[in-house]
Parts: C-alpha cells; sequence; structure tokens
C-alpha cells in the first residue's frame, strides 16, 4: 500500500516541479524587470517554505503514530515466537509454517554478516523487513491477514551469494 | 593578485576536471553493465557484477568528492588565500588510494560493497581475503587522509580571512545586515565544518576495522560500526552536492546578469544545514530494530527538515534568476539549470523514503538508488559536468550548437527516464543489489539499460567534447 502511496505523490511532485522549470524556461530568454521578479521571487521562497513546512507538519506527526518497532513484552497469549538467522548464504527459521490472523513475533539476528529479513507476500510485494545484524536481535511482530506462500528475501548485501538467499514461509488458515 | 600562485592552482583544477570527467564515463558504463547483466543481456557472473557494484559505488563517490572539491577550490580560492600545494597533495592521495581500492576489488577480488559494512570486509567466503579488504579499506583511508588535508586548508584560509567560523557562515550579518559573506564562502565553511568531522569518523572506523581484520580478537560492535560507516558516508556524499552546486552559485549569474544575492533566510538556512547534516544519517538505520527509538523518530523528522531550507532557497532562486532575465543558453547555463532540477526532484522520494513507515516496505528496494541517481546523477555530476563545460570554454558563455542541445536533451531525459526506472522498480519491491533478478523482473532492467545507454552516449559526447578544451591550451603552453 505504502508502495503505491510514495510513488503517486513522488511523480506528482515532480511532475508539478517539472512544470515549474519548463515555465520559467519558456520564459526565460525575454527581458523583465528586475527588481519585480526579485520581489516575486522573495514571495515564492515564502510560499515554498510555509506550503512545505504546513503540508510536512501533520505528515511526519501522523506516520509518527505507526512504528513498525517492538516495545515491551507482548502479554497476550497466542503470540508465536519464531526465530529466524541469516548465515551466508541461507536462513535458519526455527518455524516455517504460520497460523493467519496470530501476531507472530520475529527474533530476528544473524550468525555472520548483515543481511535483510524482508516477508514478500503472494504477490512479490514487501510487507514488512528488518535487519537481521550478528549480535543484535531486531524483533519483529507481524500478524498474517491472508494464508499462502510467503517469501523471505536477503535486503541487505551478504557476498557473492546475496541474491540466492531465498526462502518461504507457509502461512496457513487454522 | 599574485599570478604565480594563482596558475597552478588553476591548473589544478582543470587536472581535477579532467580526471572527474574520465572517471564518471567510466562508472556509468560500469552502471550500463551491472544493469544489462541485471536485465540477462551480459553473460556477467555474480563474482563480477558485484566487484562492479563495489567499484560503481565508491568510485561515484569518490569522484563527486574530487568533483565537488574542484568546483569548491576554484571558487572559494576567488576570496580566500588557498595555497595550490593542498589540492595537489589530495590528488596525490586521492590517486594512490584509487590504485590500492582498484588492486582489492579487481585484482584481490574484494566486493563488499562501497559501504564496507562491517563485518563483511572480513568474511569474503573465500571470494576475497583479508589484504584485499586491507587494500579497498587502506585505500578508502587515504582518499579521506587527502580530502582532509584539502578542508584543513580551506578551513586555514577562511579563519585567515574572516577571523572565524560564525564570520564566515555570516551570523554578524543576520544581526547587523551588514557584510555579508558570499554564497560561496557560506557554502564552504559548511562543508568544510562538517566534511572535516565526517572523515575524522570514517578514520575511525576505517582504522578499528583495518585492525579487526588481522587481529579478529578486537571486536566492534556491529552496530557501533554501522552508526559510524553510515554517518559518514552520508555526510561525505552530501557534502559533494553542497561543494558543486557553488557552481550555479558563481556561474549562472554570468548567463543572467543577476547576482546571486546573499540574504537572512539563505544565512539561516545554511547554518542549520551545518547541524542537521551531521544528525540524519539515522535515516539510513530505520530498520535497525534495535537502534534507540529516539534516534529513529530523530532520524524521520530530520529527514524532513534538513534537505528543504538549502534546497528550497536555491531552487526558488535558481528559478527567479533566470525568469525573464534574457538568459544567454548554451551547454554549460543549461546543465546547471538541469541539475538544480534533478536535485529538486531527488529530494522529493528521498523524503518519502525516510518515512518510517514508507522505510519499512522500500528499504533497500531499488528505490534508493531510484532518488540518489536523481540528486547524484541529474544533479551533482550535472553540476560537474557543467562546471567541467564552464573550464573547458575558458569561463565563457559560448554559443548552443545543435549537437549540444541534442546531447543535452538526450542525457536530461535518458538520465531522468534511467532514475524513474528505478523508482518503478523500488514500487515494485525489487530489491537493490541483487547480481540475479527473478523473471518478472528482468523488463525493467532491460529498459533501463536502453536509457543508461542513452546517458552514456551522451554524457560522453559532453564530457570528450570538454576535455578537448580543457587539454588543448595546455599543449601550447
Ligand atoms: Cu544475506
Amino acid at each position: 500500500m505504502y508502495q503505491q502511496v510514495a510513488w503517486m505523490v513522488s511523480i506528482v511532485l515532480i511532475a508539478l516541479l517539472a512544470i515549474a522549470f519548463f515555465y520559467v524556461v519558456r520564459q526565460s530568454s525575454r527581458e523583465g524587470n528586475g527588481a519585480a521578479v526579485a520581489a516575486a521571487t522573495g514571495r515564492w521562497r515564502g510560499r515554498l517554505l510555509w506550503g512545505v513546512t504546513l503540508l510536512c507538519i501533520p505528515v511526519v506527526a501522523y506516520t509518527l503514530t505507526e512504528l513498525p518497532y517492538a516495545r515491551g513484552a507482548i502479554a497476550n497469549l497466542g503470540t508465536v515466537e519464531v526465530q529466524a538467522k541469516g548465515y551466508q548464504w541461507y536462513w535458519e527459521i526455527s518455524q516455517t509454517e504460520l497460523p493467519v490472523g496470530k501476531p507472530i513475533e520475529f527474533q530476528v539476528t544473524s550468525a555472520d554478516v548483515n543481511h535483510g529479513f524482508a516477508i514478500y507476500d503472494t504477490d512479490m510485494k514487501i510487507v514488512t523487513q528488518t535487519q537481521a545484524m550478528p549480535g543484535v536481535t531486531n524483533v519483529l511482530r507481524h500478524t498474517f491477514e491472508k494464508p499462502g506462500t510467503y517469501k523471505i528475501l536477503c535486503l541487505e548485501y551478504c557476498g557473492v551469494a546475496h541474491h540466492s538467499m531465498m526462502t518461504e514461509l507457509h502461512v496457513v488458515a487454522q | 593578485m599574485n599570478m604565480q600562485k594563482e596558475m597552478p592552482a588553476v591548473g589544478a583544477v582543470k587536472v581535477y576536471a579532467a580526471i572527474s570527467g574520465v572517471v564518471i564515463l567510466l562508472m556509468m558504463l560500469f552502471g550500463l553493465v551491472m544493469r544489462m547483466t541485471q536485465g540477462q543481456m551480459l553473460p556477467i557472473e555474480p563474482e563480477l557484477f558485484y566487484q562492479l557494484m563495489t567499484a560503481h559505488g565508491i568510485g561515484m563517490v569518490a569522484i563527486a568528492g574530487l568533483g565537488g572539491s574542484a568546483v569548491m577550490w576554484h571558487f572559494l580560492g576567488k576570496y580566500v588565500n588557498l595555497r595550490a600545494g593542498f589540492a595537489w597533495a589530495n590528488l596525490a592521495f586521492f590517486l594512490a588510494g584509487v590504485v590500492l581500492v582498484l588492486g582489492g576489488i579487481f585484482l584481490g577480488g574484494f566486493a563488499a560493497a562501497w559501504t564496507f559494512l562491517y563485518p563483511l570486509p572480513a568474511n569474503g567466503m573465500g571470494q576475497w581475503g583479508k589484504h584485499a579488504a586491507a587494500a579497498y579499506m587502506g585505500g578508502v583511508l587515504l582518499v579521506g587522509v587527502g580530502m582532509l588535508l584539502f578542508y584543513l586548508e580551506s578551513a586555514r584560509a577562511i579563519m585567515q580571512k574572516y577571523g572565524s567560523f560564525a564570520r564566515a557562515l555570516g551570523w554578524h550579518f543576520l544581526r547587523s545586515g551588514q557584510d555579508a559573506p558570499p554564497a560561496t564562502v557560506i557554502a564552504s565553511t559548511v562543508v568544510t565544518i562538517i566534511n572535516i568531522i565526517a572523515i575524522l569518523i570514517g578514520a575511525v572506523i576505517l582504522t578499528m576495522m583495518l585492525v579487526n581484520l588481522y587481529v579478529p580478537e578486537i571486536a566492534i560492535h556491529p552496530l557501533l560500526a554501522k552508526n559510524l560507516i553510515f554517518l559518514f558516508g552520508h555526510v561525505f556524499i552530501n557534502s559533494t552536492i553542497y561543494m558543486a552546486v557553488i557552481a550555479v552559485y558563481e556561474i549562472l549569474p554570468k548567463y543572467t546578469g543577476r547576482p546571486w544575492n546573499v540574504y537572512k533566510p539563505f544565512v539561516w538556512a545554511w547554518s542549520a544545514t551545518c547541524l542537521m547534516v551531521l544528525t540524519v544519517y539515522p535515516h539510513h538505520l530505520l530498520m535497525d530494530y534495535a537502534q534507540p527509538l529516539w534516534m529513529h523518530i530523530m532520524g524521520q523528522i530530520i529527514s524532513y527538515t534538513s534537505s528543504l531550507p538549502v534546497l528550497a532557497l536555491t531552487l526558488t532562486a535558481t528559478l527567479g534568476s533566470i525568469y525573464r532575465s534574457n538568459i544567454k543558453w548554451d551547454l554549460t547555463s543549461a546543465l546547471l539549470v538541469l541539475s538544480i532540477f534533478g536535485w529538486s526532484a531527488g529530494v522529493i522520494p528521498a523524503v518519502i523514503d525516510g518515512t518510517i513507515a514508507v522505510n519499512q516496505v522500500m528499504h533497500n528496494t531499488l528505490w534508493v538508488p531510484g532518488h540518489f541517481h536523481l540528486y547524484l546523477l541529474l544533479g551533482c555530476v550535472t553540476m560537474i559536468l557543467g562546471f567541467t563545460n564552464w573550464i573547458a570554454n575558458k569561463e565563457k558563455a559560448v554559443g548552443f550548437s545543435g549537437l549540444e542541445k541534442a546531447m543535452l536533451w538526450t542525457f536530461a531525459c535518458s538520465a531522468f527516464a534511467y532514475a524513474l526506472m528505478f523508482l518503478l522498480s523500488g514500487q515494485a519491491s525489487v530489491p537493490r543489489r541483487w547480481a540475479v533478478h527473478l523473471p518478472e523482473w528482468l523488463v525493467y532492467s532491460q529498459i533501463a539499460s536502453l536509457f543508461a545507454a542513452g546517458v552514456v552516449i551522451s554524457a560522453m559526447t559532453i564530457i570528450v567534447r570538454a576535455m578537448g578544451g580543457i587539454i588543448r591550451p595546455a599543449r601550447q603552453a
């Protein structure tokens, strides 16, 4: 979902920027009143700074309300704990058949170098990820909403067979 | 002006510009080869792919640094007394470092990516040994030492002229409204401060990792290492644009007849940037869940605030300076205006990816090279090409030939489309730094290869023609 939002917002804003450049460049070969243009530039500078500020404050505040980081222990029973460990170049996962609709806690680490633990859905879109770092356990919580075969891909470059570091999770209805 | 002092510095800037052109072209070819390999249009093995990837990354970072410092040296030298020996010393360290880096990669097989993330350099799994890793990291350290000498000299020269960094940053102007330092001096001072800090931090982590290579008992905490590497890496690469943009501040007024004035928000923005650039790097570690929460939140907030002020001011000032200015268009002025578009466009997907919720599904996908190819290829490199062309034309506005117009448009459209293909791939969850792509992803790389070829052909034409202009007078002399 966020992929589409990011793409659409980027394209629209870049297009607006391109339009501004085209417009100004088309007007560039005429001779205008330097002082008037400088004053107008100052007004546009103010508009842009205020506009961006007013746009960004709610966006930043809103997006900070749903952070992926696990905080504190999960109290509710029924959480499935899964240990995931990256090696050059394979994954060792304590349990690969997981229930749909239940919170899963992935405790992700690495035996050697940095890896990236990314979960891809059945359409090969990333649903969530964390880093797999040696000496560190990153706690990733996720609840699968649909059954199916999910894939784990390594998203941190880890050496010559990095791209073949893939495995599967089977999410089943119970 | 003392001619004897000036001439060698001009010579150094020309040599910097020439080397930058050649290396940029070579690295672009590596990029084309990588995209074609990912599109299965070239039979390159993963071993070589990851070596090319490592070389492309470090090569582009280093040459953006060298090209940017050529711009800074050239224009800062008009306001303060820089000693040419330091430019040559930087170059000597640079070349020695490059030899070591290339040897480590192509003779030693080193391929841990340019970010040399600990402890991958020590874990080549037989593809490279510790001497290859040491050659690479030692080479990067040498390049850093050269740059450090360069910035220490600019710091000394700025202090000599302005008395303090505060005055060179224009803080007195905020109070009195008098004696604003030139934009070039403000930008150079910011880069000098942040890069001295960044390079020292880079030198610390590189030295620690070199020791660890040979004495593995002296281990480093991987999360600390990652923090240090990205603090160094982010500040350094960010600074390349802040140096290169000086070309826009200095050269564009020659085409528009409108001076690049320093006003109070400009001073504020650059001073704010000085602090924020040093603290924004945690946005590279948003997916390291073990990192303290406050650093994640700071990473997102500063991502939004750090890039916007200087950019918003440079963007509006650039557009305002060309609007109805009867500007003289030639390749130089067109490249410089294009570069501000590329920089501004690149910041948009970058800031979006600095949002934690987005980063969770975009981190380490091709979205990342998407945004940085916008502001490095279409921004920083384009500024350096504009500067190189300016030097090649002996710092004069010249005509705009049909061939130049064709090459400019080819370059602009190809580079833009090339970066968009990365963004589109990232949106489709295609990972970055994968030598072999899944069948459903091939089409993105194949289309991107076409645009990469357009970039290489147009950039080659622009660079080769500029080289001619740079080398010719040297032969006559
Ligand atoms: Cu891996």
